[in-house]
């Protein structure tokens, strides 16, 4: 069994749809495991679902962040364990500076919910090694702050590293700017850490594994992971 | 027949009674004045004193004109509402709950209610909307059910008025914004903008939740000896007597200028909802209930009468957010996020390690009793004594005088033959895009991609379809869900126009594919003691029972909003329908949209000569006014059968009711799934009509549906043994082929690129001018 551990914060509410999404694929166990927890177990990934953690309260993530189990989530990301932070995970692994940059309010400063399309910018991460570079993925955003950005620098860097997995793109691929929701520099969607174990992306994988739901294109995130966690065992 | 008689002995005792609780420092002295204010008529006020056997004391004063009032009391329908059929085999819990309950098979169960916020958002839209998505949050999960869906049913004034943008947007905002956090998605309503709602908009939000049937709980304080227990946020000064002043009466001093308008914390509501789940799986509750409208003074006496006990608290234990509040302000705080718990006796440490694991706080005030008295203490010394069952249920009910207005008359006899209507090419193709920009009309998505529709991960049709549908985990079928009330027909002619609003829900319904299975409704009129408001009271009423009884969806709850006017002048009469259906497979639903090239498009019910009450009307001729369309039960019925038949044997690729804006704007919304690819449309309508009315006009019973060529026989073959008229008439074109209806003397035709820029850039352009709240600014 693959054991995964979901973090439900105070105000989480995507922790039952990755919790779901990864029951659904076989021999993998997810853990929901609650944020006043001081270790982790014996966990092979964990993932930061999204939602309202303290309500957004101060700042997306900032209170998060300092919950007892983030402690041991940084010392497992140190370690190399895979961390997926999705939507409020992704701003929360921001705030505890696992991954650079923040998530400013979107340009259009309203919360915004529709499908988007992602084109695949790095498939050779344990994230998306089931996609393949420059393929489009349709999924759901919902957030108010989702405009990633950091300093020029670091952006640079993080084209450089690969750090740059997933960017908003139109139908056809290309990055217009009516086919970034908020304004994210570059497009930028989803980034990754220099070490490649953590990865953090503002659109819903875990609202996307279902033809019932409008689409699975997101379950590649998930599949890809267990994928890495597997040959890791058994090497 | 000891207990009987031990009770009686009670009330006999607190009849004869001393002279009741002793008159608390600081308390005004009751005069005539004071109870005018209070809401209460003289004669109200001596059945007061008769149930009591003396004069009440000012906190007892407080809580009669809460518990009285017409949100609580239900003063001035209460009579009326006795009409709806609340009655059906798969009903668990009709009317007079937290919420309604029906059966959905596979041991599972919905609770949804509607509910309305229009005073509190036409004051402080956001807050008041936010609020009203977490009041009607509350009463679902205090029934053991988990919220999986919202819908909202917004009227609103023009969009060019600036006050009314900001309005508009504050409210979708705090929706928003609530829901959001909370973690429900949105899954529909309806948006509607008339100069009939300027100032006084209408806010309904609807909540569906799903429970397994045997974690139904009620709102009952059952159990003698039991523990009530107040939990969550703090009591404080907000909202209070918000069920019973009107705003103008508000006192001056700084205490009570505070806005009426409470403000929502949805974060706190996000762990109460776990909590409250928690704490009913363990079994360590018997009921709960959401401290709403005149807050521990109704969830304590509402919960006391159903389960015939009494309860004695002590306000002094209740957790306050400021000093020295008085247990009139404890009784009467409309403080968010509070909930009623009576905990099982020995059970409440372990009620308290819940609510901490969720950082929530739990006080316990007060016991269940056997003697059928509220009994309210200040630090042990009795304030206030009343028996429940008077309390609760004694409410005086009236039935009015009604009769209907001459404005309503004139208006709907007014002679329309003198209008102009389109009759060439161009004109017909300019009316219909100022139709399809109409905001009533246009996009909706302005709204909704401010809702989170897709998580929890049960979405499977989303805003902007005929009716939301969400699946139920480990439930082979889905839900469906839709509101709807057109205000102008019911105006026009409230008995027809109600029940117009409720066949338009059920189509609504069997356009996804499900059967219709229940109502809850939410009645928004203006002051019933005018004879010609509750002329429309009645008559919607009335229409309500006889389509619901015809359509076999029983009434399972609801909510009335009355004293809808602004400076003056009520709103147009609004019986919000909110309606549930089952779908047989969640994943076989018909969305509304057009699926393939080529495909058939049959028109299922027939164009009629009717243009009074359209939307036509109002945008192009600036007229409410005529008979709204004509609406047959009998033949909807029928209509929903030969649906859900063609549902089943897979015939439909499509389907989408026909309503505002007519034919051509239903055909126009099936075109664009793709917005950057909107299909084309080749129709020919071959009816005796002028374009306007076959168009434009809002005949009833017209649904257009889709299918595959090779189908179109089978379909039309079924129409006809539904006895359903029916025709093909034409097909769905390519990407990029015009939308093309010809009629027999003119041809409606446009481009799909304008299509979809008019329908879908109509909202989003008029929002960009800004938004002013004059009146706040004034005032």
């Amino acid at each position: 069994m693959t054991r995964v551990a979901v973090i439900t914060f105070p105000g989480s509410n995507c922790d039952y749809d990755c919790y779901k999404a990864l029951q659904a694929i076989p021999g993998v166990e997810p853990v929901f495991l609650w944020h006043r927890e001081t270790a982790l177990g014996d966990m092979d990934a964990v993932i930061l679902p999204g939602g309202f953690s303290y309500g957004d309260y101060l700042r997306p993530g900032a209170i998060a962040r300092m919950s007892p189990l983030m402690a041991a989530v940084e010392r497992f990301a140190a370690d190399g364990g895979p961390v997926l932070g999705i939507c409020n995970g992704f701003q929360i692994l921001c705030e505890a500076g696992l991954l650079p940059g923040a998530l400013l309010r979107n340009r259009t400063m309203r919360f915004i919910s529709r499908p988007v399309i992602l084109r695949v910018e790095n498939a050779d991460t344990l994230f998306t090694s089931d996609y393949a570079n420059g393929q489009l993925l349709r999924m759901p955003i919902a957030h108010a702050d989702g405009n990633y950005h950091a300093d020029g620098a670091t952006l640079d860097r993080l084209e450089a590293e690969g750090g740059v997995v997933f960017r908003y793109a139109d139908r056809h691929g290309q990055l217009t700017d009516a086919a970034n929701p908020n304004g994210a520099a570059r497009h930028i969607a989803g980034i990754m850490n220099s070490a490649g174990n953590v990865l953090g992306m503002m659109p819903h994988p875990e609202r996307a594994v279902e033809p019932v739901l409008g689409s699975s294109d997101g379950l590649g995130v998930f599949t890809s992971l267990i994928r890495h966690l597997r040959g890791a065992t058994v090497a | 027949m000891s207990e009987r008689h031990g009770r009686r002995k009670v009330a006999t005792r607190s009849r004869s009674g001393a002279a009741g609780p002793r008159p608390r420092p600081g308390d005004p002295r009751l005069t005539p004045e004071l109870v005018a204010d209070h809401g209460l008529l003289p004669e109200e006020y001596e059945r007061i004193r008769e149930i009591l056997g003396r004069d009440p004391a000012y906190t007892e004063l407080g809580i009669f004109s809460a518990m009285w009032s017409e949100h609580c009391g239900y003063k001035n329908s209460r009579r009326l509402l006795r009409l709806l059929p609340t009655q059906a085999p798969w009903v668990i819990q009709g009317p007079g709950e937290n919420a309604g309950v029906i059966d959905i098979g596979e041991g599972f169960a919905l609770a949804f209610k509607i509910e309305s916020h229009n005073h509190p958002s036409a004051v402080e839209p956001y807050q008041g909307a936010a609020t009203g998505v977490g009041g009607i949050l509350r009463d679902v999960f205090t029934m053991g059910a988990r919220p999986i869906a919202i819908l909202d049913s917004l009227r609103f004034g023009d969009l060019d008025d600036p006050r009314v943008r900001y309005l508009f947007s504050g409210v979708v905002k705090g929706i928003g914004d609530y829901g959001n956090c909370v973690g429900i998605p949105n899954v529909g309503g309806e948006v509607y903008f008339d100069r009939g709602y300027v100032g006084n908009p209408v806010v309904n939000a609807m909540c569906i939740g799903v429970l397994k049937q045997d974690e139904l709980i009620r709102a009952e304080a059952a159990g003698v000896g039991n523990t009530v227990m107040a939990v969550g946020s703090r009591t404080g000064r907000d909202g209070i007597h918000g069920a019973t002043f009107a705003s103008a009466e508000l006192g001056e001093d700084s205490e009570h200028s505070r806005p009426q308008v409470q403000v929502g914390d949805p974060f706190t509501e996000k762990l109460l909802l776990e909590a409250t789940l928690e704490l009913i799986r363990g079994e360590h509750v018997v009921g709960i209930q959401d401290m709403g409208a005149a807050g521990l003074t109704s969830s304590a006496s509402e919960m006391a009468a159903r389960a015939g006990t009494g309860l004695d608290i002590d306000v002094a234990k209740v957790p306050v957010r400021e000093p020295a509040m008085s247990p009139y302000e404890i009784l009467l705080s409309e403080s968010q996020e509070r909930m009623l718990v009576i905990a099982r006796k020995g059970d409440e440490a372990k009620v308290r390690r819940i609510l901490e694991k969720w950082e929530l706080g739990a006080a316990e005030i007060g016991t269940v009793t056997d003697d059928a008295v509220f009994r309210v203490r200040e630090n042990g010394v009795v304030v206030a004594e009343i028996p429940v069952l008077p309390l609760v249920k004694g409410c005086p009910t009236y039935e009015r005088e009604g009769f209907e207005s001459e404005e309503v008359l004139r208006a709907r006899a007014a002679d329309l033959s003198g209008l102009e209507h389109p009759e060439t090419d161009g004109e017909v193709a300019d009316a219909f895009l100022a139709l399809l920009g109409s905001p009533t009309i246009a996009s909706k998505g302005w709204v909704y991609e401010q809702y989170d529709s897709t998580v929890r991960t049960g979405t499977v049709i989303g805003p902007g379809g005929d009716a939301g549908v969400f699946r139920i985990r480990g439930h082979p079928g889905a839900v469906a869900a839709t509101t709807d009330c057109n205000g102008r027909y019911v105006y026009l002619h409230p008995r027809r126009g109600t029940m117009i609003a409720a066949a338009e829900a059920a189509r609504n319904l069997v356009c996804v594919g499900a059967l219709p299975v229940a109502v809850t409704n939410n009645l928004n009129f203006g002051n019933p003691l005018k004879p010609e408001i509750y002329y429309q009271f009645r008559e919607a009423v009335i229409g309500l029972a006889e389509a619901c009884r015809i359509f076999e969806t029983p009434v399972t709850g609801g909510n009335v909003s009355f004293y809808n006017e602004y400076e003056g002048r009520a709103i147009y009469p609004t019986p919000v329908i909110g309606m549930v259906g089952l779908v047989e497979r969640a994943d076989h639903v018909v969305r509304h949209t057009f699926a393939s090239p080529g495909d058939a498009i049959v028109l299922l019910g027939e164009n009629r000569d009717e243009l009074g009450g359209s939307e036509y009307l109002y945008r192009l001729h600036a007229q409410v006014a005529g008979e709204p369309p004509a609406v047959d039960l009998m033949g909807e019925r029928e209509l929903q059968r030969l649906m859900l038949a063609l549902v089943r044997e897979r015939l439909l690729l499509s389907a989408h009711d026909c309503s505002e804006g007519g034919l051509a704007v239903c055909l126009a919304e099936s075109a664009m799934y793709d917005p950057e690819a909107p299909l084309g449309v080749e129709v020919t309508l071959n009816d005796p009509l002028p374009p306007a009315p076959l168009l434009f006009g809002e005949s009833q019973g017209r649904i257009a549906v889709s299918c595959a060529p090779e189908d179109a026989q089978r379909v039309l073959g079924r129409a006809e043994r539904y006895g359903v008229p029916a025709r093909r008439i034409g097909s769905v074109g390519p990407p990029g082929a015009p939308f093309r209806i010809r009629t027999h003397t003119a041809i409606l035709e446009v481009n799909g690129e304008t299509l979809a820029r008019v329908y879908y850039g109509a909202t989003p352009g008029l929002m960009q001018r800004p938004a002013v709240a004059a009146a706040a600014a004034g005032g």
